[in-house]
């Protein structure tokens, strides 16, 4: 690790006001960051430790929730509200990580985590666009068969590597970010960027910007969600594809649907296409299969994930079903 | 502020470079907690802190200030070994030892968290009061610690005599908070 300075912000103003400094980095639970500090991806000159700002869970009139960026993962995923009003949120934390990482990383960081790409980690040996933009992507014509099969670029084929993410796609979550040029909220899914040219560029967030919270809208529907993670083993291990949804059915047609893939893009994959489609037509399975057909339409596979196109299909179509009372 | 460490005050780096582990091992010389990948994948550093277990590999010594650490040489009473100790010999929960220290923190963090009702990956039932204290949710919950000699089933064997539903009184084994004067 390359030497730092640390201080704990007591509040907002004071983080911004020590980020204000360049090559500061604010600092959450560290699961992501410190690792990347070891590998010297990341070489911040300072730290701002903001993990102990905004760590409450708000109920918000509408029904809604506020959510801290400082709330721990597992204090996320174990609010009542959150089980029995978002349920996908919770499945979709505790299918992501260890209990001894949930029980460390942060809401905030959860969402400023970075790509788990081998090439992007290898420091030392790997050409990456998205550490050093412009050098290369040796993920490309490399082990690929992790990486991105929707939205990637010449420039990289990098997911996003979070579960928390993908249910907050699907729940049209709100994300609170606060800056030098004051308070704004960015909706969720306007907030990661696709690689591009610039896979070096993950959201929207200015230098020194901190987000403060995440919002979630009152969601009648999302009562009735799941999360399903698709991967190598039972548990701990990052997705291959995974499913967030939310489904309601009135009189056998659906009436209203929320759906968002996780391990197939640089970014959280909401499937607008698949709920346009889905909206309103029957709750079959084979109208969920069409669905998740046209949204993988687009899909472009490397050498070793074209598994993945059809892995997601299935398992939007099975989570789909499961949700309808149907077998798939 | 200090940092408690089984009850001891210690003072904090002046290197924020320094992770907890390394405090734990290179400076205080409680060796029990184990480096393994030190990269957050394998477990083997778990620790407590105020009760709830983490990994100390990727944890700053600085960020945690003021807060109780629970390393495996704080879970003895007055020379007896903590039950989960004396299961994991009795079900023989290891070969190598080496993920044993983690392995016993861990478990010993994940029975709070049963007994708070939080839930799991393996729940079937999100909103129930109570989640059960069982074998695929232990085998679920400890997924973060890694044991290459391939124990897990005796780990699983130990953890369940001693957290399962039969389980005793373990009172006198309760968690360090305060420092000892």
């Amino acid at each position: 690790m390359t030497p730092f300075s640390y201080s704990r912000a007591g509040d907002t103003a004071q983080a911004l006001a020590f980020a204000s400094t360049p090559g500061t980095k604010f600092l959450g639970g560290g699961t992501n960051l410190v690792d990347l500090m070891r590998e010297t991806v990341e070489r911040p000159t300072a730290l701002v430790d903001v993990a102990g700002l905004s760590d409450a869970i708000e109920e918000r009139d509408d029904g809604g929730l506020m959510i801290g960026a400082g709330v721990r993962n597992s204090t996320l995923a174990a609010h009542r509200g959150v089980r029995t009003r978002y349920p996908m949120l919770a499945r979709a934390i505790l299918a992501g990580a260890s209990a001894q990482i949930r029980n460390m990383a942060t809401v905030g960081g959860n969402l400023l985590q970075r790509t788990r790409c081998t090439y992007f980690y290898d420091n030392e040996g790997s050409r990456c666009n998205k550490r050093e933009p412009g050098q290369g992507c040796d993920a490309l014509g490399g082990f690929n068969r992790l990486h991105a099969i929707l939205g990637a670029s010449d420039a990289c084929v990098a997911t996003h590597p979070s579960d928390m993410c993908v249910a907050l796609a699907a729940l049209d979550a709100t994300v609170h970010v606060s800056g030098a040029g004051g308070s704004r909220s960015v909706p969720f899914n306007d907030f990661h960027c696709l690689p591009g040219e610039r896979p070096d560029i993950e959201t929207v967030l200015e230098p020194g910007d901190l987000i403060t919270a995440v919002e979630l809208p009152a969601l009648g529907l999302a009562a009735h969600s799941t999360y399903r993670k698709v991967r190598d083993r039972a548990s701990y291990a990052f997705a291959l594809v995974s499913v967030a949804a939310a489904l309601e059915v009135t009189d056998g047609r659906v009436s209203d649907v929320r759906l968002a893939l996780g391990g197939v893009a640089h970014k959280p994959w909401r499937a607008n296409r698949a709920e346009a489609l889905l909206q309103g037509g029957p709750a079959t399975i084979g109208a969920f299969r069409a669905a998740a057909e046209a949204e993988l339409a687009d899909a472009r596979p490397l050498h070793d994930n074209g598994f993945k196109i059809e892995l997601a299909a299935r398992t939007v179509t099975a989570v789909l079903a499961g949700l309808a009372g149907a077998d798939a | 502020m200090p940092i408690h460490v089984n009850g001891s005050a210690v003072s904090v780096p002046d290197d924020p470079r320094v992770s907890l582990l390394d405090l734990l091992r290179e400076r205080l010389h409680l060796t029990g907690t184990k480096v393994g990948c030190n990269q957050g994948a394998c477990g083997a550093c778990t620790v407590l802190v105020d009760g709830e277990r983490i990994i100390s590999c990727l944890a700053l010594a600085v960020q945690y200030d003021g807060r109780a650490i629970t390393t495996v040489e704080g879970l003895s009473r007055d020379g007896a070994l903590h039950p989960l100790q004396a299961a994991f010999v009795e079900h023989d929960g290891f070969q190598c030892g080496y993920c044993t220290p983690g392995q016993i923190c861990s478990a010993i963090g994940m029975a709070g968290e049963i007994e708070r009702g939080i839930p799991s990956h393996a729940t079937e039932d999100l909103v129930a009061e109570s989640v059960p204290a069982s074998r695929a949710e232990f085998q679920e919950r400890m997924s973060g610690n890694l044991c290459r000699c391939g124990a897990h089933n005796g780990i699983i064997d130990a953890i369940s005599e001693v957290y399962g539903n039969d389980r005793g009184s373990l009172e006198q084994f309760a968690l360090t908070e305060e420092p000892v004067e």
